[in-house]
């Protein structure tokens, strides 16, 4: 009955949705995908999520977790006969967590401020914050990948998914600003990681192409229009 | 191999003291080196090359930074005294709160502390209602964790001293008894707490080093 125990309320091209998704198939948990559309947001929604009115939300059993993070953290915690998600040494869990903060407070909302932007000089402060968030996660990739493929080691890890889930919209940011972000001559082992990682079984079948992407881009854009 | 640690800080830093009450709740030996953030010395700077900030806690050489982070490092590394509960629901809940503090409670409180007028009567609600969703977490216990202090005590616990501060310098009074018993109740309690207690920044320096910030913000403006 693994299947309708596990829930996750989200739409399909977020990344933070993408995040607990990644997770749950690493596990190979089974569950249930409850979409939420764009426009007025759900009850189910706002009963579940009062506090931040948004997704993931992640219902597991009477358990309801919010921030895909905390949700990630909390699927390694319960599913602890899967591959790991977190690293075992507390130092490189310390370090996974550090970088994938850095994502989430610095470096992924320049992506979406170069899609929104207006006006060139804008356009090209963000851009510039992106490239140089790039160029300090290569490092990181460095240091925590020790030589293997991924920031995980061998696998798809917690800094591998939280940072891996942005690379869609990265992709599509290139597209709709028309410029090169992820550039193999300034960031190569991040240039081969992301591609790893889109093919890597429990991300390639969820992460949305860059036409869902583009799509997304006008609705929101549509949206917001005065 | 004898542990070395060492704590980056400043004497005012709630962040930094939240570091400070994991490691003496847990009775690790650390060494403190207080920092001036006008004149960063090169170590922090190069421990903390990205956020150039404090608190960094440097365990045998390897620096971590992000408050938050090295309170999870610190329960990781040290298992005595534990700051987060076993069950990962509640964990969970505990990570959703500490980072509620960080992400909503605290720059709402801050941005009445740092406005004046109309732009802080318009503040003042949204503090209010990020207030009262932490209170109906204490429902029921004397502190966040149930009996004993644990994360989002600590995440939360200069806040819930420094309010005093920040409420003596606006002349406003956020955390009333009335409508946050719980709160009331809870800063009460956290302040008999021993680590808590013998660790708190002198509370006139503390007026004086928010006063002028407030001034500063008011004459300048308040950054987004």
């Amino acid at each position: 009955m693994e299947k309708s125990d596990v829930k996750i309320l989200g739409m399909r091209p977020s990344p933070f949705v993408n995040r607990v998704q990644y997770a749950l198939n690493l596990k190979s948990i089974d569950y249930e995908f409850l979409e939420e559309k764009f426009g007025p947001k759900s009850e189910l929604l706002l009963q579940s999520n009062p506090i931040h009115k948004k997704v993931p939300v992640f219902f597991h059993a009477d358990n309801t977790i919010c921030e895909s993070l905390i949700i990630v953290q909390y699927i390694d915690e319960v599913w602890t006969s899967g591959p790991s998600i977190l690293p075992s040494d507390p130092y490189d869990r310390a370090i996974a967590r550090f970088w994938a903060a850095y994502v989430d407070d610095k470096w992924y909302p320049s992506i979406k401020e170069i899609r929104i932007a207006e006006g060139e000089e804008e356009k090209s402060t963000h851009i510039g914050k992106v490239v140089e968030g790039l160029a300090l996660l290569e490092g990181a990739f460095i240091e925590c990948s020790k030589g293997k493929s991924f920031f995980g080691g061998d696998s798809i890890g917690y800094l591998d998914i939280a940072f891996g889930s942005c690379l869609g919209w990265l992709k599509a940011v290139e597209k709709i600003a028309n410029v090169k972000l992820l550039d193999e001559a300034k960031t190569p082992c991040l240039v081969g990681w992301a591609e790893r990682f889109c093919s890597h079984d429990a991300v390639k079948d969820v992460m949305p192409k860059t036409e869902t992407f583009l799509e997304v881009a006008k609705i929101l854009k549509a949206k917001y229009r005065p | 191999m004898a542990e070395e640690v060492k704590l980056f800080r400043t004497w005012s830093s709630p962040f930094a003291l939240r570091i400070v009450w994991a490691l003496k709740l847990k009775g690790i030996q650390y060494e403190t080196i207080f920092e001036d953030i006008s004149n960063k010395s090169p170590l922090l700077l190069q421990y903390n090359p990205v956020y150039k900030k404090v608190p960094v806690l440097v365990h045998n050489g390897k620096p971590v930074s992000e408050s938050l982070v090295i309170l999870e490092y610190i329960e990781d590394t040290w298992k005595q005294t534990p700051l987060l509960p076993e069950d990962p629901y509640e964990r969970a809940t505990a990570r959703f709160w500490a980072k509620f503090v960080d992400d909503k409670l605290m720059p709402s409180i801050w941005h009445v502390f740092v406005t004046q007028g109309k732009e802080q009567d318009e503040a003042i609600p949204l503090a209010i209602e990020n207030l009262n969703l932490i209170e109906e977490q204490l429902k029921g216990k004397k502190f966040f964790s149930g009996e004993t202090i644990g994360l989002v005590d600590i995440a939360f616990g200069w806040m819930g001293n420094l309010i005093s501060v920040l409420e003596m310098v606006t002349g406003l009074k956020l955390i009333d008894a009335e409508k946050f018993p719980l709160l009331q109740a809870w800063m009460q309690n956290l302040s008999d707490v021993q680590v808590i207690k013998e660790n708190w920044p002198p509370h006139d320096k503390l007026v004086s080093k928010f006063q002028a910030i407030r001034e500063t913000y008011l004459a300048t403006g308040a950054p987004k």
